[in-house]
């Protein structure tokens, strides 16, 4: 069934407090070349057929267009 | 007055708001179950707080699709009253019975404490007491993780000339200050309403705060106010 991957992301001019926090945990480990660490979702989705409507799913429910962009990537079925 | 309290699973301050309605005020107080597709005949709305559908994927994001929703935007579209408190709030910015959206709050955590608000405009069914009875600092608790508003430029605008910024958070003289916001909301924006002034959102919780026995009456001075404006004593 081929999977299609919806990953969700705080806009650039939306402040993204889980994404400060964790690269502010990044640069204390010592990993000083992150330059900018933002923290959203992957929504995982089985389709039969087509993922045509997929955009109007992300548009109506997955993400928020207010805060949210999002990105669909589409996998092949074989995938594990 | 008749109120109408939805339920949605997970709501948690669904039955303080009826004690405070119903108990507190002498209100005709009913619940609605979210699975319930046409509303009670009813003067006001609320929208409780809580974690409906447990915050899945965003606060509200579910609960908006609930099928009690369709008949609370027809009933917000024909006039009537709607007030969402906290994840009600929420769900009306999900539904889009209210402009804007709701963000992690700045410190990234569930802040839960007494905080106060400044009544910015006492000129509505929510807030008109206020005015009269010169409130305009009141003292309600916060209890939530998502509630640091947003919204994009063009629609603030908007909402300020409109008059729709209802409550900012202030420290106790009344002062707006970036010490003062608990979670980093936009211009410290506590609780806004839509053009037409008859849906409202707030992040504090009134119900809490509305027997002396709870450290404040504050939050009562808001649904008397509700309840004077669908009496007719209009501002």
């Amino acid at each position: 069934m081929p999977r299609v991957d919806v990953v969700v992301l705080p806009k650039e001019e939306v402040l993204d407090p889980q994404g400060l926090a964790v690269l502010h945990a990044l640069h204390s480990l010592g990993f000083t070349e992150v330059k900018q660490c933002r923290i959203g979702k992957v929504v995982r989705l089985e389709i039969e057929g087509g993922p045509e409507r997929v955009e109007e799913m992300a548009k109506a429910l997955l993400a928020n267009p207010v805060t949210e962009d999002f990105a669909i990537v589409v996998k092949s079925g074989e995938e594990k | 007055m008749r109120f109408s309290i939805v339920v949605f699973p997970g709501s948690n301050c669904d039955r303080d708001c009826a004690y405070v309605l119903g108990t507190v005020l002498k209100q005709d107080v009913s619940f609605v179950f979210h699975k319930e597709k046409k509303l009670p005949a009813t003067d006001c709305v609320i929208l409780p707080g809580g974690f409906s559908y447990g915050d899945y994927l965003r606060s509200g994001a579910i609960a908006r699709f609930s099928p009690i929703m369709e008949d609370i935007a027809r009933f917000a579209k024909s006039g009537g009253l709607v007030l969402g408190i906290c994840n009600g709030f929420q769900i009306m910015l999900e539904a889009s019975l209210l402009p804007g959206a709701m963000r992690i709050n700045k410190n990234g955590r569930f802040i839960c404490r007494d905080v106060f608000i400044r009544v910015e405009n006492p000129n509505t069914a929510l807030t008109q007491l206020c005015g009269l009875e010169d409130r305009r600092v009141l003292k309600i608790p916060i209890a939530h993780r998502e509630g640091n508003y947003f919204a994009p430029p063009d629609i603030l605008e908007e909402m300020k000339k409109n008059g729709q910024i209802i409550f900012r958070y202030c420290d106790r003289q009344g002062t707006v200050t970036d010490e003062a916001n608990p979670n980093g909301s936009l211009e410290s924006i506590a609780g806004i309403s839509n053009k037409e002034k008859n849906c409202f959102g707030m992040m504090p919780h009134p119900e809490r705060a509305s027997e002396s026995l709870l450290g404040s009456q504050d939050g009562a001075l808001l649904f008397r106010s509700l309840i004077t404006y669908l009496s007719g004593q209009h501002f």
